[in-house]
């Protein structure tokens, strides 16, 4: 995707700053944003290692294991096929826990494996069934208890409160994932 | 609303404290699995850098250049009418395609108009809320080789379009 994006971002807004007279504005921008890069960049490593370290300490326990128990009941009623397999819906769970303590380097190899645990009852190989549009549908939904980087950013921006955006996060990401709930069961009713 | 303020900033050292503790009950060498966590913070890091150095860079020119300005000031007009904040548009529109240049563009949003400001809270809303929709959606469905996704790619960008709607309608009723 990058590899469209980039260049013409990169032609377009040159060959415009060229013809525009904005030279000396886009010389010193190319300057500031490798600066600012760098500062961001070291405010994040000093946030994501903290973070990383001490989600590393929950993965070691059995936190996860617990929350995924906690979670189950929603499981089931979301996911009504899968009630089954209860492999399946260990690799659900435990993806969904995963996304919510922020480990999005976890949650993909989970998310991916539940697929492939879907897919071998699938009949037609060609096609999603209706879970798996639900279980890729809450995937692409942000729910975090912790939005890390985001907090990184705002304090690399020297901001005053950089957690402050915790609660309208919630909110946002919340009703963002009851219309994905919502609308993928009226889009598979009336197909 | 110093309610709200308090939850959000109650939700991180909360959380830290509940695993330190659960740690310390199940494990006897929690300082070291700390310090193993961390280390795989600087190869995350290591890994996107490179990423950032191009896409700031990119974006920083199309903002310099002056013609971000004119794009955004050719849909105003539209956006007016929704009432929705052109500055935050760019971030909208990149935000389901590519991760780390929506980092980068929610940095220059924030640097450009401060970042507690009204659209500074708002790009972090959207930033923490929403996901990077069609890099998930490929991922998850190349895996398993499926041709047909139905509708999954259109719910999901509907309800991204919620998030984003619900992250400027509760900054604004905060600020």
């Amino acid at each position: 995707m990058l590899n469209i994006v980039w260049p013409i971002f990169i032609i377009i807004s040159f060959i415009y700053g060229i013809f525009s007279g904005n030279l000396k504005e886009l010389n010193s921008s190319i300057f500031e944003s490798i600066n600012s890069v760098i500062e961001l960049s070291l405010n994040l490593l000093g946030t994501m290692c903290f973070w990383c370290g001490i989600m590393k300490i929950a993965t070691e326990t059995t936190v996860a294991e617990k929350l995924t128990k906690i979670l189950k009941p929603i499981i089931r009623i979301i996911f009504p096929e899968v009630r089954k397999n209860s492999k399946t819906e260990k690799e659900i769970s435990m993806n969904m826990i995963a996304n919510i303590l922020g480990l999005g380097n976890a949650a993909t190899p989970l998310g991916l494996k539940a697929m492939k645990s879907m897919q071998e009852e699938n009949k037609d190989k060609e096609k999603l069934t209706n879970s798996m549009t639900m279980f890729i549908i809450l995937n692409t939904a942000s729910i975090q208890i912790i939005p890390t980087t985001v907090i990184a950013i705002r304090n690399s921006m020297g901001s005053d409160n950089p957690t402050k955006i915790i609660f309208p996060i919630w909110v946002a990401s919340i009703s963002a994932a009851l219309v994905r709930n919502y609308t993928n069961k009226n889009f598979y009713k009336n197909e | 609303m110093k309610i709200l303020d308090f939850i959000s900033n109650l939700a991180m050292p909360l959380i830290i404290l509940f695993i330190v503790i659960y740690g310390v009950f199940e494990k006897n060498k929690i300082f070291d699995t700390f310090l193993e966590g961390t280390k795989e913070g600087i190869n995350i890091m290591i890994s996107i850098f490179p990423t950032l150095i191009g896409l700031f860079v990119a974006i920083g020119a199309l903002r310099s250049s002056g013609i971000l300005d004119i794009i955004i000031n050719f849909i105003e007009p539209i956006l007016n009418i929704v009432n929705f904040p052109k500055e935050i548009m760019p971030l909208a529109l990149l935000r389901p395609i590519s991760g780390s240049s929506s980092i980068a563009i929610a940095t220059d949003i924030m640097k450009n108009y401060g970042v507690d400001s009204q659209i500074g809270m708002i790009a972090s809303t959207i930033m923490g809320s929403t996901e990077t929709t069609l890099y998930t959606i490929a991922i998850y469905t190349s895996c398993i080789k499926v041709k047909k996704i139905r509708f999954v790619l259109l719910v999901s960008l509907i309800a991204d379009m919620v998030g984003i709607i619900t992250s400027i309608i509760i900054c604004r009723i905060m600020s």
